[in-house]
């Protein structure tokens, strides 16, 4: 009859969830030789935290590590921290071409040997004007000409104002080069030279690490730095304070050792864009070097 | 007109087999192409880096190449459609041949601007990813365009030859009767599929103007669009399509001498022909050099600091020999040979041609590369090597392969195909004898 069928249906029904929330609530170690039985313990033993909270101690063999994500999801990456609007002040009067920047930044980007992404140019304007050198990064313009030319929307910018390369969907075409009027953007034209555990983390667009074979490259402004509250790695490394990084909207630019207010700053120093004219509108600005710190001289081998 | 004759023009038109000089021909052209799909293997193992390019001349001879191939493939638009519609009569026997080169053309265009790619792999991100924004997507959706439209315009005046070729079963040999069975045994020469056809080919005729315009004016809007001294100009658009009609008409008027002289085809590509193709060489080469003298002479008069250098790069510069060589081969000289009409004659003319094709691919050389050379901030902090741009052998390799590819297809097509449409030049020898009676 219909009851019966019906009640032996449910009676069924509820007996296999009962057993199964049984099972899952039993408390067996799963990082035993029961469970696993191909695994040989290798001795060593990492205490751990069970599901129900108490301490166990588990051979390290029977443990297998979870695949390491990068700290912020792509879509993240792609939308930018909220609220912020990052500038660069460059001094120009402080810059001795010592180059710590280029080093840390090569060094904590794992850049292929060779590679620079802050280049520091040997400036001069005309015949009679003073020479002197000038540090370059990306501008990460508001008009970026990179980004308007690429293909595929490997290159873009951020509501911070941050311009980043996604080297997971590059296709190697190189117009952002070539439309770049400030040559800032490098190539990998081989298999960049990099440690293995390096080389095999999944690629994260705001750390831009790792470096891939025929995508490209660029500064980046360390928004994994900025996202934990941290200066990009130049500012920290310049030991003559020439490299400035802050928030627009904050007004507000730091060497790590001195903070000014951005808009006093630019005013009473007359800061000025790199190629204003060309309507990139870059982020990154440079006071002019007057009063030197240093005098200039040619690099060895010049 | 009396069937002798017919059969007489349809025996002179029929795709004749290789002779020697054809074997060795192939030959060669696939020992170039194998030993580019060898460079191209390196080069997908390697990276890139096997070719000389590098951070900054980061577009070399592939992407001149790929400019060459476009510029090349406007002939089809040319030939097929303009003189078409303008109701030529004489070009009749030459639109198969410039058809051909199009689509041959747009089609190594396509794959050697894969070959520049640094992933490759990664293509289907145009489609999956692609932003409307870029003129690489626009350059993309037209130049498919371009390749379907030459395609059909290829296809459609084919049909009733294929009809005349399928009736020659023990000529053609198993596999090109199944291809022409294959490809148009449908075709019976009724009225009412001609209606359809020639309809279709004028709207197409119509249509491939405008989107052949569109492929190199987009093309050149692949360098217009950026800030750089030699690329940021606002002649580039025209500058690039009158070159690009330029360097067709010149590869129509080689493809032309070669193929009469090789299958004596002397009675329907006539002096006259060469002599007519002459004079639209001249009338091109003159405007190209139009072109030329407003590109260079202008900003040549202002020396704006930023252009200052590449300019007399070009002139007096690393870049002089080249930059002298292209212009007085693909314009001075032929423009010199092909105003006498003793210099319209085949040989001559041919020449003249060889002399344009060759002049022109300098040219689209000279576009990509000094350009790169001059950056607006100095070249420093990078390698020694990234101050010159030197083609590897690999580059050449794979240059050449895409070149002997392109001429392989022509070859082949004209193996398997009629390279004269045979039925159009039925028509035209009967409407002349009709002519001639009235």
């Amino acid at each position: 009859m219909k009851t019966n069928q019906n009640s032996r249906r449910d009676f069924l029904a509820t007996s296999l969830i009962a057993s199964a929330s049984l099972v899952g609530c039993a408390t067996k170690n799963p990082f035993t030789a029961e469970e696993l039985p191909d695994v040989k313990p290798s001795g060593e033993m990492v205490k751990l935290l069970s599901v129900d909270g108490e301490i166990i101690e588990v051979d390290k063999a029977f443990l297998k590590p979870v695949p390491e994500l990068p700290a912020v999801m792509n879509t993240e990456a792609r939308e930018g921290i909220t609220g912020k609007k990052f500038v660069m002040v460059i001094d120009l009067s402080r810059c001795k071409s010592v180059k710590k920047c280029q080093t840390a930044c090569n060094h904590m980007h794992h850049i292929h040997p060779g590679q620079n992404w802050i280049k520091v140019y040997p400036m001069q304007e005309a015949e009679h004007t003073a020479p002197y050198w000038q540090p370059t990064t990306c501008m990460h313009c508001d008009e970026p000409p990179c980004v308007k030319v690429c293909p595929v929307d490997a290159t873009f910018k951020r509501k911070d104002g941050i311009v980043l390369i996604d080297s997971d969907r590059c296709i190697g075409c190189r117009f952002c080069m070539a439309a770049c009027p400030y040559s800032t953007r490098v190539f990998n034209w081989e298999q960049p030279v990099l440690e293995k555990e390096i080389a095999e983390k999944p690629y994260s667009c705001e750390t831009s690490v790792p470096q891939k074979k025929g995508t490209v490259g660029k500064c980046d402004f360390c928004p994994d730095m900025v996202r934990q509250g941290n200066l990009p790695h130049c500012v920290s490394a310049c030991p003559n304070g020439v490299f400035m990084f802050g928030d627009l909207l904050e007004d507000t630019v730091t060497n790590g050792a001195e903070t000014f207010r951005f808009s006093d700053l630019i005013k009473d120093k007359a800061g000025y864009r790199l190629m204003e004219d060309l309507g990139t509108k870059p982020s990154v600005y440079y006071l002019p070097p007057v009063n030197r710190n240093f005098p200039f001289q040619k690099e060895k081998g010049q | 007109m009396d069937k002798l004759k017919e059969n007489q023009i349809i025996e002179d038109l029929l795709p004749q087999k290789f002779g020697k000089l054809g074997r060795i021909w192939v030959a060669s052209l696939i020992a170039v192409c194998a030993l580019g799909a060898f460079a191209y293997g390196r080069q997908l193992y390697y990276g890139l880096e096997v070719t000389a390019m590098r951070d900054y001349v980061s577009w070399g001879i592939y992407i001149s190449n790929f400019v060459f191939f476009v510029a090349i493939s406007l002939v089809g638009s040319l030939i097929t459609a303009v003189l078409r519609l303008t109701n030529v009569k004489w070009s009749t026997p030459l639109t198969r041949i410039a058809e051909i080169i199009a689509v041959s053309a747009i089609t190594f265009a396509s794959l050697i601007i894969i070959v520049d790619m640094g992933r490759p792999e990664r293509f289907y991100n145009l489609f999956l990813h692609g932003r409307l924004q870029s003129p690489i997507i626009w350059d993309v959706i037209v130049i498919t365009t371009y390749f379907f439209i030459s395609l059909l315009l290829l296809y459609f005046p084919l049909l009733p030859d294929l009809k005349i070729l399928i009736a020659f079963k023990e000529r053609n040999g198993k596999w090109l009767q199944k291809l022409y069975v294959f490809l148009g045994s449908y075709w019976k020469d009724k009225h009412a599929q001609f209606k359809i056809t020639d309809k279709a080919i004028n709207i197409l005729a119509i249509a491939i103007i405008p989107v052949a315009f569109s492929i190199h004016t987009v093309t050149s809007w692949l360098f217009a669009t950026t800030y750089r001294p030699g690329w940021d100009s606002t002649n580039f658009g025209a500058y690039f399509i009158s070159g690009a009609f330029l360097v067709g008409a010149g590869g129509v008027v080689v493809a032309m001498y070669i193929f009469r002289k090789h299958y004596k085809l002397e009675k329907y590509i006539t002096d006259d022909h060469f002599d007519r193709m002459g004079k639209v060489l001249v009338m091109l080469a003159l405007l190209y050099l139009y072109f030329n003298v407003n590109e260079f002479l202008v900003p040549a008069f202002k020396m704006k600091k930023s252009e200052e250098e590449h300019l007399l790069g070009l002139f007096t510069g690393e870049f002089a020999p080249i930059f002298w060589f292209a212009i007085f081969t693909a314009m001075f000289i032929p423009i010199f040979i092909l105003l006498f009409k003793k210099g319209r004659k085949p040989l001559p003319a041919f020449i003249a041609g060889v002399l344009v094709v060759v002049g022109s691919w300098f040219k689209r050389f000279l576009i990509v590369t000094p350009t790169l050379l001059h950056p607006f901030l100095p070249m420093h902090d990078v390698p020694a090597n990234y101050h010159h741009y030197i083609p590897t052998w690999e580059e050449w390799a794979i240059a050449g392969g895409s070149l002997a590819g392109a001429l392989l297809v022509i070859t082949f097509f004209a193996r398997i195909f009629p390279i004269i449409p045979i039925h159009e030049t039925i028509l035209e020898t009967e409407s002349q004898e009709n002519e001639k009676h009235f």
